[in-house]
């Protein structure tokens, strides 16, 4: 847990100094709790992507703690935001699992997040466990898609089902489904076309995508995990919102963690549709997928201010 | 496009219009809603700031306040800022005089470099020019590969080489691009986090290496307040010359348009607008804050139906409307042209007024098709004369189309409403027809 601890907080090390040194600036040092800090405070909540709605909450719920708990010193305030932060995040939770048969885990998302390196990076992940993964290229649309997952299915020795470009996806599924069936695999990671959440179209195949795999095994898909980009602004809130109204999305995998992105959009979703955060990434090696804790995201992104205060 | 933005926007100046004057505390209230509504679409924080500061100096000003039509005046402020916020003027990419010109794209992962790569080289083609695409994202699995099927698509050659340094790969590229006599080369590079010194190391090396006229950035629009910060990192390491914002087809708000240029000066040259090769847009700043504002975008409306209608046709056509001639056939040779000018929901989102009547309609681009099919599975005699299809050919178009009677009755009711309205229309133009006309709600078989 600690190797774990210490990695999470070196991803977000550039989380941490954007967020983290604004807070922290606001935060440490004697200042006294006034007017001005509360509105610079939600001014760092909005600059780290946590949405307009998000941040006027946090910062009026922050309020109403410093008033009941009769607080004075800025430097306490930081505490409660901590708590608050990782109150909105909520309780982590495991992935679901079948207890018999292949779980079949359909991931989703819009263009360009990152959906077929998770999938490459959560094939690793099941291997490593010992279990039998099989990959399914549904992202029968954009060129050499197929091929990008063969890659992974090689670097992770999983083995990939797959049609010629241009293919039902849905039949894709199917195939995929029959072959974990018949040949006893453990995981099957479905990948899906990137698709804008505004086009009809594109989400009806989905639709069906998910109807299809539901025929096979009436409990599947068991996992439908939707791949966010965490550079994405408030968009990702929409995102959320519509692809969990036509796949029943399950969870978040948050993406691209390691650049200078604040990660803000983590509050922001949680604030407006509740879909649980299930992994983050924090990198590009095939390593650098993690469970999401709450509770340790939460800390790491304040942890900066520990070693500030020395 | 800009869906949200636009409304929030409508809706603070909606407020306005209700009052004949406007004092100072008006004017702050308005500007309180602006700077949430930008905020909620993603401009970045710093240029929200000094947005709305300069929109409001200029709005409590004496001419604004005292004029008859203040809310109106507010709006043109706005208006203006707006444009002034994302460039001016449009600006184009430039030509090198001595050719291959060289246009290299950067950005982080998942931006849309390699779709747009061909994208572009595709646009290019269609003015006349040679492309060739170089592949320099050695990293990604498959980014040579997916470079190389869309150079097939559109038949644009793809230059690479396995196993050699990426800026190696641009040299050779350039000499390979003398020889094939192609005029433009653009070179497609690995995504890459702004933070990644070794990454960004290579960028530097490949522009030493070629010296591009055009260093641009692949933005997604979708980014959020992050934005800036990438923008600016690029730029005090490359020098970029310009942006090409992507995935504008989603119902971003867009706010990563607005502040790019802000903080760094560089225009933003292209808009990607779609998942199909062609739709790429030179980015208009006054065209798109036109559109911000919902006053709709007639000049890109006309642009692209005079790409896509031929001149001649569109004269014949306006004479059988005139002469009330127009027929089946004819409906399906203008929905092919419609066709053409790419998908129906951007179009209609340049008409003025109607993206707000539409935001609750679905255009389904398969009715089209659907309606397409129905005709098709007329003879021509039905096409010419739909009046003599009765219970018996409804079923055999039907069956030939594979839609149902119920579909080929309601295209038929919906063509006789269609022809009645021309009438109306046509009796009371001087002028004939404009092409916008048959734009009409109620005519359109495949408007839901």
């Amino acid at each position: 847990m600690a190797g774990f601890f210490s990695q999470l907080k070196q991803g977000l090390v550039k989380t941490r100094q954007n967020f983290v040194d604004k807070v922290g600036e606001l935060l440490t040092g004697r200042r006294k709790i006034d007017e001005e800090l509360y509105e610079a405070l939600e001014e760092a909540l909005i600059r780290s992507d946590a949405g307009v709605n998000t941040a006027m909450e946090l910062v009026e719920k922050l309020r109403q703690e410093a008033k009941n708990r009769k607080l004075t010193e800025a430097q306490e305030l930081r505490e409660v935001l901590q708590e608050l932060v990782a109150d909105l995040l909520g309780a982590g939770k495991p992935l679901n699992l079948a207890e018999r048969g292949p779980t079949v885990i359909l991931v989703v998302g819009v263009n360009g997040v990152g959906k077929t390196t998770t999938i490459g990076k959560l094939a690793n992940y099941f291997r490593r466990e010992g279990k039998r993964v099989i990959l399914a290229a549904g992202d029968t649309f954009r060129a050499a898609a197929i091929d990008q997952l063969e890659i992974w299915g090689e670097r992770s020795e999983a083995e990939v089902v797959k049609q010629k470009e241009g293919a039902d996806p849905a039949a894709v599924a199917f195939d995929a489904i029959q072959a974990a069936k018949s040949r006893q695999a453990d995981i099957v990671l479905m990948d899906t076309a990137g698709r804008l959440h505004n086009k009809v179209n594109l989400m009806e195949e989905l639709r069906k995508v998910k109807r299809v795999i539901t025929r096979e095994i009436p409990a599947a898909p068991h996992e439908v995990l939707l791949v966010l980009d965490a550079t994405t602004g408030q968009n990702a809130i929409q995102q959320a919102k519509l692809f969990q109204e036509t796949a029943g999305v399950t969870g978040i995998v948050l993406t691209k963690l390691d650049g200078t992105a604040k990660g803000g959009v983590v509050l922001g979703i949680q604030g407006e549709v509740r879909i649980p955060v299930k992994w983050i990434g924090i990198g590009e090696g095939m390593d650098d997928l993690r469970p999401f804790v709450p509770r340790d995201f939460a800390a790491a992104l304040f942890s900066g201010l520990d070693e500030a205060d020395g | 496009m800009f869906q949200g933005l636009s409304e929030k926007l409508q809706e603070t100046f909606k407020k306005l219009r209700g009052k004949g004057k406007l004092n100072e505390a008006d004017v702050n209230a308005a500007m309180r809603d602006v700077r949430m509504a930008l905020l909620e679409a993603d401009v970045n924080f710093k240029v929200v700031k000094d947005f709305v500061a300069k929109v409001k100096e200029r709005a409590v000003g004496a001419e604004v306040l005292e004029s008859l039509s203040p809310a109106q005046q507010v709006v043109k402020i706005v208006h203006e800022e707006l444009i002034a916020l994302m460039g001016g003027a449009e600006s184009k990419i430039q030509i090198s005089p001595k050719p291959p010109t060289i246009i290299m794209l950067v950005g982080l992962q998942g931006a849309g470099k390699t779709t747009h790569a061909a994208k572009l080289a595709s646009l290019l083609k269609k003015q006349g020019k040679h492309p060739l695409m170089v592949a320099c994202d050695i990293y990604r699995p498959a980014a040579v590969k997916q470079l190389e099927v869309l150079g097939e698509q559109i038949k644009v050659p793809v230059f690479a080489q396995a196993g050699r340094a990426a800026a190696e790969i641009a040299r050779a590229a350039v000499e390979y691009a003398f020889k094939q006599g192609a005029d433009v080369l653009i070179i497609d590079t690995a995504g890459r986090l702004h933070i990644n010194e070794e990454l960004m190391g290579e960028l530097q090396e490949i522009k030493a290496q070629v010296q591009p006229q055009e260093i641009l950035l692949v933005v997604d629009a979708m980014t959020g307040q992050d934005a800036v910060n990438v923008a600016e990192t690029f730029h005090a390491r490359l020098g970029l010359d310009g942006v090409i914002l992507t995935k504008l087809d989603g119902d971003t708000r867009g706010g990563a348009a607005l502040s790019v240029r802000a903080v760094t000066g560089c225009p933003i040259k292209f808009a990607g607008v779609g998942e199909k090769i062609e739709a790429l847009e030179a980015f208009y700043p006054d065209r798109m804050a036109s559109r911000i504002l919902g006053m709709g975008d007639v000049l890109t409306l006309i642009e692209k139906a005079q790409e896509a209608f031929d001149e001649k046709k569109a004269q014949e056509m306006q004479q059988k409307l005139r002469k009330q001639e127009f027929s089946l056939e004819d409906f399906l040779e203008q929905m092919q042209q419609l066709k053409k000018m790419g998908p129906l929901s951007s179009i209609m989102e340049m008409i003025p007024g109607i993206g707000k009547q539409l935001k609750d309609v679905t255009i389904d681009e398969k009715d089209m098709a659907h309606v397409e099919a129905i005709i098709r599975s007329m003879t021509s005699d039905e096409r010419r004369k739909p009046s003599i299809i009765k219970d018996s050919r409804k079923r055999r178009i039907a069956k030939g189309s594979g839609t149902s009677i119920q579909e080929v009755g309601r295209l038929l009711k919906q063509f006789e409403q269609m022809q009645k309205m021309m009438k109306q229309f046509a009796g009371g133009l001087p002028g004939g027809l404009g092409k916008g006309k048959k734009g009409k709600r109620a005519g359109l078989p495949f408007v839901r």
